[in-house]
């Protein structure tokens, strides 16, 4: 169980983790697409890059959590598998991460739609490093 | 944890001011409502209701209270059912305290037919309605635009869906700022917010949202009910919808402007998600005509959506469209530039509605003249298993709570536990039982929507009642609920 869902009464947590920062970030993807389909049903048909910056990297995790609605919602897709190059310092002050999001044109019926996930928030936002692995958090507006 | 409570009237309860706070908390609850935010609290749970009021009583510019409606419940940032008014020289402005969905909010039609004109029709009626109102995830609208017909519905929202012939002049005139709110400038709106909605006006989207027939079961205030248009047995058709992809994208651009904003400008944050920037500044007033944008978008896709219902009425029941008119249309995911009087003295504020209905006092300019007498319509949306109501804004609103009421029931259960609780189809066929036709793209999302995770909706709208801040004019119970 690499990620799991959080309560909240009107919206839901999600929590990421993983051995790596890059892989809590990919399950992160597996989350938030978990809110919306079922993921078990989208077929990895092809890829969309991905890059984002952000000031830290709890923030960077928002980022790329809203760059993957944003490409699936412009591009009509869903994605079922991340994988995140690399996550590096950038500039003066920022991060950068590069990633690939895999997946297909949404089909409504098929996919198994259940609720679409408005935004990734700052609110419940964490990061951590524990017990070897990183763990990723935030609410997600529905 | 803990946070003091003062119970200051039987309705009216404070959190006083302490530390960091500019000003008090005041909620209005009944003593049962209250309990289920205190207890949130005691149980030491992270994501609580209260902590989130004290939050944005310390965010500076913020005017007399930070407000909240007996359908208060955890958000994010700001609670849900929050109002947090500031001054527009001191203050600030937040996308915690508008929500990602800019202008959230309901459009109420109402007809002239009774429930025994669709008597043995209804379920062609709802398939209607649901092949005709797109909904769901992935579904597009009946609009589509070019980039350049995008900047002119962000400019002109509801009135450019008119102007395309979705619609009458007389829906703008019973629309919030007759559908249309200036101040809106399509550059301040990125690319991907505006590709994002090419497709989507004219569409309901999904969760909370949802396309009800009512049916008017009670009316409290006979003169207002006249006024209104409303009368026992009515069917009433109810539109709760967004800004959609466009109105979430504005958020989660201006999210990161505002956090650079609220380093720059030196502002205390409790909160990650409450960061904002001074209404007065440069990114305070680049959101601001964002969110202008945001606001038309909402109200051209509410506008959409009842031009498609008069054609699937019209369709399933030769109903004649003409006959089926706007009472009102009102957000409750706002932030807007009003006038109110703080310690006897009028000022322009800058007012943050999460999840809370504007609910203007008679005579007020902003009201359409034919409710002038009354005060505005305030549409609460109740769930698709109970009640909906109509109130109007009263004076003691305006004097109380810069004129404004609850917007719904307010959530008491988490989207997992209601999964966890009730299944989607065994609601569909108990509602069933019950004459309400359900007609869902997603049994998951019916179920997140059970009635059981809701509050009381009469018992929230007894609160305002009671307190004076708006009155109950109508009743009203659902007959067929479309849902995303």
């Amino acid at each position: 169980m690499p990620y799991e869902f959080l309560e909240h009464e009107a919206d839901i947590g999600i929590r990421a983790w993983d051995k790596t920062l890059e892989k809590a970030f990919a399950q992160g993807g597996k989350a938030l697409f978990d809110i919306m389909v079922d993921i078990k049903k989208v077929k990895k048909v092809s890829s969309v890059d991905i890059s984002c910056e952000a000031r830290d990297i709890p923030a960077l995790f928002v980022e790329w959590l809203n760059k993957l609605l944003t490409e699936a919602d412009i591009k009509k897709m869903v994605f079922r598998d991340f994988k995140i190059k690399s996550i590096e310092p950038f500039g003066y002050d920022l991060y950068r991460l590069e990633g690939i999001a895999s997946g297909e044109k949404l089909d409504p019926k098929r996919h198994m739609i259940k609720t679409e996930a408005k935004a990734a928030t700052y609110f419940g936002l964490k990061y951590e490093f524990k017990d070897g692995n990183h763990y990723l958090q935030c609410v997600v507006d529905i | 944890m803990s946070i003091e409570l003062k119970q200051v009237s039987e309705l009216i309860w404070e959190i006083p001011k302490s530390g960091d706070m500019l000003v008090p908390g005041r909620i209005y609850a009944d003593k049962d409502l209250i309990k289920h935010l205190v207890d949130d609290v005691n149980r030491g749970k992270e994501w609580n209701a209260l902590v989130q009021i004290r939050n944005v009583a310390c965010l500076p510019g913020i005017q007399k209270a930070s407000l909240a409606m007996a359908d208060i419940h955890p958000g994010y940032g700001f609670a849900i059912g929050a109002i947090g008014a500031f001054d527009t020289e001191t203050g600030i402005i937040s996308v915690a305290g508008v929500g990602f969905d800019c202008n959230c909010g309901v459009r109420t039609l109402k007809t002239q037919l009774t429930r025994d004109d669709i008597k043995g029709k209804e379920e062609d009626l709802a398939n209607e309605l649901f092949r005709t109102v797109p909904a769901g995830i992935g579904s597009e609208g009946e609009i589509k635009s070019s980039l350049a017909q995008i900047d002119e519905i962000l400019i002109k929202g509801a009135k450019y869906a008119v102007e395309l012939g979705f619609g009458w002049q007389e829906d703008l005139t019973f629309t919030e700022e007759e559908g249309c709110v200036k101040g809106a400038d399509p550059k301040t709106v990125s690319r991907e917010a505006k590709e994002r909605g090419f497709n989507q006006v004219g569409t309901l989207g999904s969760g909370n949202h949802y396309l009800e027939v009512q049916c008017v079961e009670e009316i409290f205030d006979e003169k207002a009910a006249q006024v209104f248009g409303l009368f026992k047995g009515q069917l009433l058709v109810s539109i709760h919808c967004g800004s959609r992809a466009l109105g979430h994208q504005i958020g989660t651009d201006y999210l990161k402007t505002l956090e650079s904003a609220s380093r720059k400008y030196n502002i205390p944050i409790r909160e990650r998600e409450l960061v904002c920037a001074p209404f007065k500044s440069e990114e305070g007033q680049r959101y601001f005509k964002a969110i202008n944008c945001g606001i038309n978008a909402a109200f051209a896709n509410r506008q959409a959506i009842a031009h498609l219902t008069r054609k699937a009425f019209h369709s399933a029941l030769g109903v004649d469209e003409k006959t089926i008119r706007t009472l009102y249309d009102i957000g409750h995911n706002t932030a807007k530039l009003e006038k109110h009087k703080v310690d006897n003295k009028e000022k322009a504020l800058i007012v943050h509605r999460k999840g809370a209905t504007r609910a203007f006092g008679p005579g007020r300019p902003e009201v359409p003249a034919a409710y002038k007498s009354v005060g505005q319509p305030v549409l609460v949306g109740g769930t698709m298993g109970t009640c909906s109501y109509i109130l109007h804004g009263t004076e003691k609103g305006m004097e109380e709570v810069f004129g404004t009421s609850v917007h719904g029931a307010g959530r008491v259960s988490s989207r997992e536990a209601a999964k966890k609780r009730w299944r989607g189809k065994d609601l569909v066929d108990q509602l069933k039982g019950r004459g309400i036709i359900i007609k869902g793209h997603s049994l998951s999302g019916v179920a997140e929507e059970a009635p059981g995770a809701y509050k009381d909706v009469t018992q929230v709208v007894d609160v305002v009642h009671n307190a004076g801040i708006a009155k109950k004019v109508a009743m009203s119970v659902p007959l067929i609920s479309v849902k995303g």
